[in-house]
Formats: C-alpha cells, sequence, structure tokens
C-alpha cells in the first residue's frame, strides 16, 4: 500500500494540523511544557530501575540491564500510548466527523504519528543511557527502525479494530485497559525471558508480536546475549507466528474499520 | 449532464434506532441469542430525485425533522445513502456549523491555521489569506489569546472569516445565518450576492423565508423524509405555507394538554403567559396606569439562536392594538434552550377599561417564520374610569373662541 499517493496535499495539510494541535494541547497550562515528553519516562524509569534493578535484583547477569529494561519499557509505552489514544479517538474527534467532510482514518493516522513523535523523544533518553552505560555500537542496529516499523503496524492495526468498535460498545475502553495490564505482564518487559524456566511457556510467550519486537530490538542494538524468538523456536516455522499476528492484525483492522466508517457519523 | 452540478436519484435514508440502546458487550451477546431486530426503522429521507444545476442556489425549505439536515449530510457524504446515489461535480464544502473544530484551549491564530486546515488549506495558503482573514473579522487585537476568551460573537465572525475563504465549486450551507446579530447577517447576505456573482452551486438550507425567496434560483420542499414539491421559491414556500396551516388542522398532530392552539413550524412552543402587576403578583386584573408585566413561558426542543419573542394585546374588537417584539425594541435574547420566560414590561399601562386578550409568538430571526405562534394565550381585564377607546393617552387640552364674525 502506497500511503504517499493516496494522501493527498489537502490531507497532508491537515494531518500535520492535527498533529501539531495534538501536541500543542498535551502539555497546556504546564510549567515545564514539552520538557514532560522527556522527563516522564526518565522518572518512570527511574522508579522501575530502582525497584526491579536495586532492590528485587533482577537480570543481575544480562549485561547493561538497565538500558535492557528501558528499552522494553519505551517500545511497550509506545504501543500503549498509540492503540490507548486511538482508541477513543474517532469517538473524541465527533464534533469533525459529524460535521465536516474529513477521511475518518486521518484521525487515527494523526494519533499515531503523535505516538511515533513521543517514541522518538523517548529514544533520545534511550541513547543518553547507553552512552552513560557505555553500551558498545552493534552493527545490528540498523535493523531497529524495521523492528519498530513493526511494532507500528502492529499497533495501527489494533487501533484501527479498537476504535472503530468503541463508536459501537463503550465496553471495549474497558476490556482494553485489562488486555494491556495482562500483556504488559505476561511480555518480558521488566524481567528477562530466561527468568521462565518452563520452555513451553517461553515459547507461549514469544507467539506474542510485541515479545518478540521487544526482545529482537534488545539483541539488535543493546546486547547479542537477548534470548530470541529464533533461539526459543530452534529455528522451527513458528518463529514467524508473530509476523503472520502483526499482518493479520493490521489488515483485519483496516478492514473492520472501512466497513465502519461510512455509519461513525450515525453511530456516535 | 456537464451543466448538472448534484445528481440525486431515488436517495433513501434510514437510520436504524436501536430500541434499547445496544452499546455493551454484554447486551450484544443477549441479543445475539436472542431477537437480535429490537431496531426501529426510522426512514428520514424517502425516495429523493433531485438535481441541481451548476451555478444555482438552492434553496431546501421544510418542517424541523423533515430530513433537510439529513439531505445535506448526505450531499457532503457524512452520511451514506441507504439506497440510491448521489453524483457531485465538482469539489464541495459543507458548512454545517460554523467553527467546527474549534478549540477553546488554542489561540485565535492557531485556531485559524486548523480550522483553515479542515477547510484544505496548507500553511502556506494560509499564511498569505491570514492577515485577510483577521481583518474581515476585525480581531486583530485578539489573535494571541485564547479562543475561550472570546466572546460568542467574535467566535462566530472568526469562524465565518475563515468559511468564507473556501474556494469550492459547490457549498452546502445549513442555517448558518441563525447566529450572529444584524450587522453579522447583512455580512452572510454580502457574502451570498459574491458567491452569486462567482458562479458557485450553493445549496442552502433554512427557516428564513425572507432570505429563501430573496437568493435562491430554485426551491425544494421536504416533508416527513418525502419531496413535496420543488421549482420557484415563491410558490414553494407558498405550498409551505399552506402545509403549515393544513397542519393546524390535524387535531391528532399537537398535543392539547394546555388548552393551547399552536400554530408554527414546531422546535419550541409557547407554554403559558401571565400577567404581573406591579406588587408582583401574577393577575389578570390590572389598573389603568399601573406599570405591568407580560410574562410569556416558553419550551424550546433543541436550542434555538437568535429567536425572537413577540406579543400583541388584542382590543375589544378583537384588533391587535399593541404588538412589540424583541427584535424591534432592540433586545438580543441569548439561546435558549429547555425551559424558560421572558418578560415584557411596561411602565405604565396604557389601556383603558375593558378586557383585552393577549397573543404571544417566538419567531425566526427575520421575524418571517413562527416556532410558535398562540392565538388565545390569556385574557385580561383592565379597571378603572377612562370607558371609551382601548388605549389611553392623555392629550393636553385647550379652548379658544372665535373672535371673527
Amino acid at each position: 500500500m502506497n500511503l504517499a499517493s493516496t494522501v493527498s496535499k489537502k490531507n497532508r495539510a491537515l494531518l500535520a494540523e492535527l498533529v501539531r494541535t495534538d501536541f500543542k494541547l498535551r502539555y497546556q497550562g504546564s510549567i515545564l511544557g514539552y520538557t514532560w515528553s522527556l522527563l516522564r519516562p526518565l522518572l518512570l524509569f527511574l522508579i522501575l530501575y530502582v525497584v526491579f534493578v536495586k532492590f528485587l535484583r533482577i537480570g543481575e547477569g544480562v549485561p547493561h540491564f538497565p538500558v535492557y529494561l528501558l528499552l522494553g519499557i519505551v517500545i511497550w509505552n509506545f504501543f500503549h500510548e498509540m492503540t490507548v489514544q486511538s482508541l477513543t479517538s474517532i469517538v473524541g474527534r465527533g464534533d469533525l466527523i459529524r460535521k465536516i467532510r474529513i477521511p475518518r482514518w486521518i484521525i487515527i493516522l494523526s494519533s499515531s504519528i503523535s505516538a511515533l513523535i513521543n517514541l522518538l523523544l523517548n529514544l533520545i533518553v534511550v541513547i543518553f543511557f547507553m552512552v552513560i552505560n557505555k553500551v558498545e555500537l552493534l552493527d545490528t542496529i540498523v535493523w531497529l527502525p524495521l523492528i519498530l516499523l513493526e511494532v507500528y503496524i502492529f499497533a495501527v492495526g489494533l487501533s484501527l479494530f479498537l476504535s472503530a468498535a468503541y463508536v459501537k460498545y463503550r465496553d471495549v475502553n474497558y476490556i482494553w485497559e485489562v488486555i494491556l495490564q495482562a500483556g504488559f505482564y505476561i511480555t518480558p518487559i521488566l524481567y528477562p525471558l530466561t527468568l521462565i524456566t518452563n520452555l513451553t511457556l517461553q515459547k507461549l510467550i514469544m507467539l506474542n508480536p510485541m515479545a518478540q519486537a521487544i526482545q529482537d530490538a534488545r539483541y539488535v542494538s543493546v546486547t547479542h546475549e537477548t534470548v530470541v524468538g529464533y533461539q526459543v523456536f530452534d529455528g522451527g516455522w513458528y518463529m514467524l507466528i508473530p509476523f503472520f499476528i502483526v499482518t493479520a492484525s493490521f489488515i483485519g483492522g483496516l478492514f473492520y474499520f472501512k466497513s465502519q466508517a461510512k455509519y461513525f457519523a450515525e453511530n456516535i | 449532464m456537464d451543466d448538472v452540478a448534484i445528481k440525486i436519484d431515488k436517495l433513501q435514508k434510514v437510520f436504524r434506532l436501536p430500541h434499547e440502546k445496544r452499546s455493551s458487550v454484554k447486551s450484544l451477546f443477549i441479543n445475539f441469542y436472542r431477537d437480535r431486530r429490537s431496531f426501529e426503522r426510522q426512514e428520514a429521507l424517502k425516495d429523493i430525485s433531485l438535481e441541481i444545476n451548476k451555478g444555482e442556489f438552492f434553496g431546501i425549505i421544510g418542517r424541523n425533522g423533515s430530513g433537510k439536515s439529513t439531505l445535506l449530510k448526505l450531499l457532503a457524504e457524512i452520511y451514506t445513502p441507504t439506497e440510491g446515489t448521489i453524483e457531485v461535480n465538482g469539489s464541495l464544502t459543507p458548512f454545517i456549523e460554523l467553527g467546527v473544530g474549534f478549540n477553546p484551549e488554542l489561540t485565535g491564530r492557531e485556531n485559524v491555521y486548523l480550522n483553515g486546515a479542515l477547510l484544505g488549506f496548507n500553511r502556506k495558503d494560509m499564511r498569505k489569506i491570514y492577515s485577510d482573514i483577521v481583518e474581515f473579522a476585525e480581531l486583530e487585537k485578539f489573535m494571541d489569546q485564547k479562543l475561550k476568551n472570546y466572546s460568542s460573537g467574535m467566535q462566530v465572525r472568526l469562524a465565518f472569516s475563515i468559511a468564507i475563504r473556501a474556494d469550492s465549486d459547490i457549498l452546502l450551507i445549513d442555517e448558518v445565518l441563525a447566529v450572529g446579530d444584524a450587522l453579522f447577517q447583512q455580512k452572510c447576505y454580502d457574502y451570498f450576492e459574491q458567491l452569486k456573482k462567482a458562479g458557485k452551486t450553493i445549496v442552502f438550507i433554512s427557516h428564513d423565508m425572507g432570505a429563501v425567496e430573496s437568493f435562491c434560483d430554485r426551491a425544494a420542499l421536504l416533508d416527513q423524509g418525502k419531496l413535496i414539491t420543488q421549482g420557484h421559491p415563491q410558490e414553494v414556500i407558498h405550498r409551505y405555507g399552506e402545509m403549515l396551516a393544513k397542519y393546524d388542522e390535524d387535531p391528532n398532530r399537537r398535543q392539547k394538554k394546555d388548552g393551547l392552539k399552536h400554530i408554527g413550524a414546531g422546535g419550541a412552543l409557547i407554554t403559558k403567559g401571565s400577567i404581573i402587576n406591579s406588587k408582583g403578583e401574577t393577575t389578570n386584573r390590572i389598573s389603568e396606569g399601573e406599570p405591568f408585566a407580560v410574562r410569556i413561558y416558553y419550551e424550546v426542543e433543541n436550542k434555538l439562536e437568535d429567536p425572537v419573542i413577540g406579543i400583541g394585546i388584542m382590543g375589544k374588537q378583537d384588533q391587535s392594538i399593541i404588538g412589540p417584539n424583541t427584535k424591534e425594541s432592540g433586545y438580543e435574547l441569548p439561546i435558549l434552550e429547555k425551559r424558560g420566560y421572558v418578560e415584557a414590561h411596561f411602565k405604565s399601562n396604557p389601556l383603558s377599561t375593558g378586557t383585552y386578550r393577549l397573543r404571544a409568538s417566538i419567531m425566526n430571526t427575520s421575524v418571517t417564520v413562527p416556532y410558535d405562534f398562540v392565538e388565545r394565550l390569556l385574557t385580561f381585564t383592565v379597571i378603572g374610569k377612562k370607558r371609551y377607546g382601548d388605549i389611553y393617552v392623555e392629550p393636553k387640552w385647550s379652548q379658544s373662541t372665535n373672535k371673527g364674525k
């Protein structure tokens, strides 16, 4: 799908303006303003770092564990923020949808871009800690953008589905909240995958695209001592299942959104 | 075909209104296993076929709930037709409401750019026309203030100044004129004249028959989702008037629980009237020369912007002797919602002894269509000593004797 050609000049201007508005409003009225974009992940990371690394002493065998931890949190937060914000975005922009003619997907795209910008800011914090932690620059890091793209596509697919479903069923909000909470714990974010000794369980965990993406991201940019899907599945074909899930959720989300978009104006 | 801007063919729109709003997953599952069709079909539009030519100013009139706004939203592709097709030739901009997407937390300047983007302008275009917009809105000094600090009049002015920059072939306008003061309305009318001269196609929905008659080349009348007639505006408006009168004769249409006879387009109701004497008591007897007030209770269905409320006092011969309204008095009513009342205070009762009848109406801004009109709201008596005529005006008497032959 060639996005650039389907996005006309008009829509590009609108998209830019929506993203800009979103950013202006986000830290409206706060003294530190945009600084919070960097400060917030930094402080959250510090808490987790103190609790998990200093008190619970998890991940002692993993090199550069703080950076390893931070990268996982940043990627998960990106996924979390994007799906949660998109979920209510169609209903939240109800005034636009009921009164003017704008392509519906532009609303999802604009909240996804807002999340993407935040991710980039957070990655600056990650790089900062990589330097402090003296993490060696791995040449595999060139794969990182591709892994992030995978997470982005996964999140967009889910966002399309969730936002459209939320127009009809307002419970989706609460259900998704619970799923995210569960997902946060069954994904190896706070703990290294090696902590799970049951191999079947390890395999099940690694079927989750988020687990696969986070582990791969750590592998390519922090340390090769990360357990990735290839090892867990022993190179079997089912290591491709996470990618299949991502593709399926994107296509499914897109089609569901398309079928529902026509009726947003009357259902909101 | 080339000179047709909009071609509507056998258009039908059905809304499926769930009896019990099914917006939880639990009820989805329950309904899934039980009777799934607990929907009410509401046919908002039935079999509409219409052609609007390029460069035409086309008016759509009808009572509240007749399907006008649904039709406009279908033309704007905000709704999807249930059946039938709409062909649009050329670029189209809908104005369902002024200032859509305005955010109170952003400054005037930021809102101009955002609203401009919604109309299809990019930053570069906007930079070129920005100062024109601000100048036209007469808000140069306020652009760096947040929108929430603007008065509603200022917001409308700003929104309108941006809206008129839209450079589409076809414009859909829904009651934009229902907001703003007389001066602002004049600006709107001037803008309409400009659009007409520029050869734009305009679809215009309004309750303002005056505007429809003076601007539209053709008009259509909708009622209960059906196209009743189309053609010359005057004829269509005439037909509308006949229709309203017929509705009024229909005994089933209006609830008569208040015992009042209502005539009008609907949307607002005059529910009660009362006379307040100088002591502040509700009464139906007042004295000559006594200060008094007339209180009109209203009930509004949704929201009524810039309405006009008028009263009339009918004299002993059943002819109107005074008939002031809020517009003529220069009194601007706020947006009316829900229930409330309006009072007209008279410093001194000019009526002479006798019985009088009060009528009242609530009308659109240009005082052409009544939302509600009640001919016999109440009767009251004036007590005193002046027995001749309806209104007593004290002259200054003098006498002179003819000194000639």
